[in-house]
């Protein structure tokens, strides 16, 4: 017999998710992704100084901190045509780098691990035996039996005084865990390294950026943090090597823990490979300019659309094609609910007509999410890692060709295997390769920039807004951690008319669209064996393969038409 | 005579190192980790034994509830260093309930907040990330069908202490800017008179978080606080009185753009739009990311995030503060840094959140005054 269930919150991610599905023979046939929290940032944004605009945007998420920055920054600049100096492109790449890389690592061991790793069976583990089995996979050198001991004695302490915390009340002894006690043991103490892992590495946007999450360093026109080797106030040859000893360590975390861990655990997890695919459709803006030359043509990952799973067409990306759909989401449109609007033509005036809280069930017939639902030529996009790898696995970019199909071949799998849940999980691995790879390399540049005395950080050309033409618009791109992420901004007379961005998780997280074309994550829980309806473990491994972050999903768009808002300045 | 000297750095007990070794910490990271949290809290070192003797063995019940946020405050603590994150969860608290990190989901995650709330009544720390949405009937915000304002009255009614980490839960933060679409408010305005204290920043600083989780345990009470329910000893002084380029400042040294040889040289952001003369935090002192740099020290002038209403008094961030500098800047600066202060405290205490800390420390009696209500 069918039945609904109700997973909320989803936790494990950023900001408020609510899943429901039904459930029928053991599968779930059918779903509804809701996000159930709304703050109006764009709403705020009316009005004020576009320069502002990328502390504002920042705000959308400090998980995925600094990527709103730089698609706010970049819809300036595009907007008033603005060319930055080439050391701001190397610390851009640098700051995206970093931030892509940390956050795939936290992702992995910290919001997706525990989906995987049962936490009580690492208990029950050999210690002898996990530290063969690591020695096995890795020769990263935290890995004798001794260390593993320790952790695993930390873990019965823990455990012994019955008081589990954070990992109370889980899905433990579940019957879709399927790792050996030694595989969870090993995945708990790389849990807890990654821990202290992640706070250091990220260093790289305290010194670059100030702090993190929230680094206060961009600007329009380039970055506020100078460059000059002759200054302690600015970036010199000491912070230069500061930086490239926490990118090494970034780098080896990532090439000896993070990847063997991912190969290692997969093929326990095979049969994931041929669920949750979903929609099958990806975008990608691509990212990660090579060269400082305008255009996108010198990106790192390409700019790419991919239909239907046919990795042998890739088509140009024209934003025009975007359009956002409120049917189903908790906003009116003056020209009709069912009409799709471009973003710089898009309105958004909230109104809440779910159930009054506290509520059991929303009517999925009606509208069930502040999230909108954003199309492609009318179709559902899938962003992400995996769009981007994918995007420029067929575009034939021969260091992504050849670690996917190095991972492929690893895990014997065709590369229909990556249209999956554990597709998703696997390229989010190797984009975070690729871009602690590539790190380095854009230091090399900065300090050669350095060398041959190129200190320019900024270009205050256009800084004064007396400079700026009375109307103008543009589209800031960036390639976040969570994908395709694309700010709208339309200026006039100096100040904000309008304010939209389209953002992964809205790309993936949307509901229904007026044709009853389901969103990526709905449409990916389509088909997932569910063993127990009462712990929907299955739920979580699809939807945190996404890395859901709903706080940048969810933002009200132009509200055309409305007043714009006085902003009271000193 | 005994002289200060003599007490300097008293031993922690050596008991006490021992059963903190059994359970796996590092001795020598266990007193560095007392030793800066007395610092922090601005205690004489005589405290360090009492700090250590408070931390030992309590792990306190901890819920960690977000509204709406954007998680970088649970990102920020996921920065901690002194102690980490790994031993705060493992060794230092009991966090019952945090969404970002907690292993259970749906209604088994519930179930272990309403457990924790029923358990440690008048017992857990609360800790409130993000502003609560008033408007839309809730709807706005709610979690397992619930609204984010029913869901916080009845946390921060059951709690020993309330500690409201970020600018959003503290003073609205940005959901509350103008226009405040969606009715956004603070926790002290959602329950006024209730036991909190205010940890405002965009995002706190993990630092400042432990020193007040420690100073409750330790003295069983919150840390003394200004107008605004923030600890004294993190935002007793402007960001101005302490920044590392104040001497540019005085000596009348300016950046005057964005690069110029002033701004690489580390001369003072006041002409680029710093807030610092207007902005009561510690920043200058501790800094972020275990003690890396801060936005002034990477070029960048300080936007005030630690002020009520910032978004809105506070920008154009980018446009220097009122008056024209020069000798007698500092002047400008210090009256501009009192009136805000005295205007902000005189919003609040329309909230009756001043009145709530002329109580001291009595924080029982705070809470029967409440369950009354």
């Amino acid at each position: 017999m069918a039945k609904r269930i109700v997973v909320d919150p989803i936790t494990r991610i950023e900001g408020h998710l609510r899943i429901e599905a039904v459930i029928d023979g053991g599968k779930i046939v059918d779903a509804w992704s809701s996000s159930t929290a709304f703050r109006g940032i764009e709403k705020i944004l009316k009005g004020r100084d576009p320069r502002d605009a990328h502390h504002f945007t920042q705000r959308f998420c400090g998980v995925c901190t600094t990527v709103h920055s730089m698609a706010s920054i970049r819809a300036v600049e595009d907007a008033l045509n603005i060319q930055i100096p080439d050391n701001a492109r190397l610390i851009r790449n640098l700051i995206m780098g970093i931030q892509n890389v940390q956050d795939h690592v936290i992702h992995f061991y910290h919001l997706h691990a525990l989906d995987w790793v049962d936490l009580v069976s690492a208990l029950s583990a050999d210690p002898v035996a996990t530290a063969k089995f690591a020695q096995s996979i890795s020769n990263w050198p935290k890995s004798s039996a001794t260390y593993f001991k320790g952790i695993q004695d930390k873990l019965a302490a823990f455990a012994g005084t019955g008081r589990l915390g954070p990992f109370q009340n889980a899905y433990w002894g579940h019957s879709a865990y399927k790792l050996p006690p030694e595989a969870n043991l090993m995945a708990v103490a790389h849990y807890l390294e990654a821990l202290e892992w992640q706070k250091d590495i990220i260093k790289i946007h305290a010194i670059l950026g100030s702090k993190n999450p929230h680094p206060q360093t961009f600007l329009v026109g380039g970055m506020s943090i100078p460059v000059d080797p002759d200054s302690q106030s600015a970036i010199n040859a000491d912070k230069i090597a500061h930086i490239r000893k926490l990118l090494r360590k970034a780098r080896a975390f990532v090439e000896q823990v993070y990847i063997p861990d991912l190969l290692a655990v997969a093929p326990a997890y095979l049969d994931w490979a041929s669920i949750g695919g979903g929609v099958g459709n990806y975008l990608s803006y691509g990212d990660f300019p090579m060269d400082n030359s305008p255009g996108t043509g010198s990106l790192f990952f390409p700019r790419g659309v991919i239909m239907g799973k046919d990795l042998a067409n890739v088509m140009e990306m024209d934003e025009k094609k975007i359009t956002e759909y409120v049917t189903h989401s908790w906003y009116d449109y003056s020209g009709g609910n069912d009409k799709g609007l471009h973003p710089y033509d898009g309105e958004t005036n909230d109104n809440y007509t779910g159930p009054k809280p506290p509520y059991e069930f929303l009517d999925t017939d009606g509208k069930y999410s502040w999230v909108k639902s954003p199309r492609y030529m009318d179709q559902p996009m899938e962003v992400g890692p995996l769009a981007r790898i994918l995007v420029a696995y067929a575009s034939g970019v021969k260091e992504v060709v050849d670690t996917v199909n190095f991972v492929l071949k690893t895990l014997g799998a065709p590369a229909t295997a990556l249209f999956s849940t554990l597709g998703r999980t696997a390229a989010r691995g190797v984009d975070a390769l690729l871009l602690a790879q590539k790190n380095e390399l854009w230091l090399d540049q900065l300090a050669d920039n350095m060398g041959r005395g190129i200190y320019e950080t900024f270009n205050k050309e256009k800084w004064d807004p007396a400079t700026w033409p009375k109307e103008a618009q543009g589209f800031g791109y960036h390639e976040a951690p969570r994908g395709a992420l694309g700010h709208f901004i339309r200026i006039e007379n100096q100040k904000i008319a309008n304010f939209q961005a389209v953002v992964p998780s809205t790309w993936n997280a949307g509901p229904r669209d007026p044709a009853g074309q389901l969103g990526p994550y709905e449409s990916a829980l389509i088909g997932t064996p569910i063993a127990d309806p009462e712990k929907p473990l299955e739920i979580l491994r699809t939807i945190h393969s996404f890395d859901p972050c709903l706080a940048c999903a969810v933002h009200v768009m132009d509200g055309k038409g409305t007043e714009i808002v006085k902003v009271r300045v000193l | 005579m005994k002289t200060d000297l003599d007490i300097v750095s008293p031993p922690i007990p050596e008991e006490i190192l021992q059963r903190v070794e059994a359970k796996g910490i590092n001795r020598r990271d266990f007193i560095k980790f007392c030793t800066a949290t007395t610092a922090a809290l601005a205690l004489p070192v005589s405290f360090i034994p009492t700090v250590a003797q408070a931390v030992e063995d309590k792990r306190p019940p901890v819920i960690w509830v977000e509204y709406q946020s954007c998680s970088g405050d649970s990102e920020a603590f996921l920065r901690a260093n002194q102690p980490t994150a790994g031993e705060i969860i493992l060794d230092l608290l009991s966090i019952e309930y945090a969404e970002v990190l907690m292993a259970a989901a749906g209604h088994q995650a519930e179930e272990a907040k309403h457990q924790a709330m029923e358990k440690y009544k008048g017992q857990y720390i609360l800790i409130v990330e993000g502003s609560i949405p008033t408007g839309a009937g809730g709807g706005y915000c709610t979690i397992g069908g619930h609204s984010a304002v029913d869901d916080c009255k009845k946390l921060v009614q059951n709690a020993a202490a309330t500690i409201c980490v970020g600018s959003c839960s503290s003073f609205g933060g940005i959901p509350a800017a103008a226009p405040n679409p969606t009715s956004a408010v603070s926790v002290s305005s959602l329950v006024p008179g209730a036991a909190i204290v205010n940890l405002p920043g965009c995002p706190v600083n993990a630092d400042n978080l432990t020193a007040t989780i420690v100073h409750f345990l330790t003295f069983g009470k919150l840390p003394a606080v200004d107008r605004l329910g923030r600890p004294k000893f993190a935002y007793g002084k402007r960001i101005h009185d302490n920044c590392e380029r104040r001497g540019h400042f005085d000596a009348g040294q300016y950046a005057e753009a964005f690069g110029d040889v002033a701004h690489r040289q580390g001369h003072c952001l006041y002409k680029l739009g710093c807030k610092g003369p207007e902005t009561f935090h510690n920043c200058p002192t501790i800094r972020y990311n275990e003690g890396t740099s801060w936005p002034v020290m990477a070029g960048h002038g300080c936007i005030g995030c630690a002020e009520p209403g910032f978004w809105d008094t506070m920008s154009p961030f980018y446009r220097r503060l009122p008056k024209v500098p020069g000798f007698g800047i500092e002047d400008t600066a210090d009256k501009i840094g009192i009136g805000l202060a005295a205007a902000t405290a005189v919003a609040f205490g329309i909230h009756g959140v001043a009145s709530c800390f002329r109580k001291g420390g009595s924080m029982e009696e705070d809470k029967t005054g409440k369950e009354a209500n």
